[in-house]
């Protein structure tokens, strides 16, 4: 067994530096059996996780947020940047209630993401329905896509 | 706050015994369960499935939830970000209470599944007499 005198090491080495880089050698792994055929999912950091659509003229937003009432739910537009807050309220039991199994938390949360696109702010909708919120936001006029037509002379 | 913040909980998929026929995901449902003295309560999280779309059965002391939703329509629209699969949801438990089956009562709100399973009365015990011959 080598024994290495603590002074001895060179003093700026990180020593998690191998771990990061094993641990980056396993992702890159992982990330290769993703089957054909199927769609990669981005990895949601922040509570909800969302699908984001859009098709000609308006931007869709869903998330998925089961046991979540619509006056816990609070959405606002600040420039291009949406925000999403609410809370899940725990559920009011009364003594007796023992419990086998807890899956489901309550807390809140905040997401902010920034729009890829321009929105047309007065023409907004949210939907919650059966623990889908859907949010609809029109384009902008000025990014819809637009016939440019051409003159000679 | 003084309450967490909810975290991302990634969706599990069913582990098949076979494979289905139908190219649908079948997702676990998150669930809390609890029981007091007259009844065991099932909550599942099931978002986007609505009241027609569950199935709850008893059988053999074994409770089948199963939730399933429509595709998302799709036509016209393409994808921005996809951070969450959409699905069918199942799971299976085996329940060790006697349960009175036809009193069992399931209700669908904000995306959460209830299922309340009346506890049966205890059987009464019965004394059997031993004839002697």
């Amino acid at each position: 067994m080598a024994f290495i005198r603590f002074a001895e090491r060179p003093h700026f080495r990180n020593p998690w530096a191998e771990f990061e880089r094993i641990r980056q050698g396993l992702d890159e792994l992982s990330r290769t059996f993703i089957g054909e055929g199927q769609q990669a999912l981005a990895r949601a950091t922040v509570y909800p996780p969302l699908n984001i659509f859009e098709d000609k003229d308006s931007l869709i937003i869903k998330a998925e947020l089961p046991g979540v009432r619509a006056e816990d739910l609070d959405i606002s537009l600040e420039g291009d940047t949406l925000t999403l807050q609410g809370q899940r309220k725990p559920r009011e039991d009364s003594d007796k209630v023992s419990y086998h199994r807890r899956e489901i938390k309550a807390g809140s949360f905040s997401r902010a993401i920034a729009l890829p696109t321009k929105v047309d702010v007065d023409k907004m909708s949210a939907k919650l329905a059966n623990g889908i919120l859907t949010i609809t936001l029109a384009k902008a006029e000025e990014v819809k896509p637009r016939q440019i037509s051409i003159t000679t002379e | 706050m003084s309450e967490h913040e909810l975290q991302v909980q990634e969706k599990k998929e069913v582990q098949h015994s076979g494979e289905t026929t139908k190219p649908e995901k079948y997702f676990v449902p998150a669930v809390d369960i609890y029981e007091t003295e007259e009844e065991v309560t099932v909550v599942a999280e099931m978002p986007g499935v609505t009241s027609d779309g569950v199935e709850v059965s008893l059988e053999d002391d074994v409770l089948t939830i199963e939730g399933s939703r429509k595709p998302e329509e799709m036509e016209g629209k393409r994808v921005l970000l996809q951070e969450y699969e959409s699905g069918n949801y199942l799971r299976r438990f085996t329940v060790a209470e006697t349960i009175d089956q036809d009193k069992i009562k399931a209700s669908m709100a904000d995306g959460l599944l209830t299922v309340v399973l009346p506890k049966a009365a205890p059987a009464k015990p019965r004394k059997i007499e031993v004839q002697m011959g």
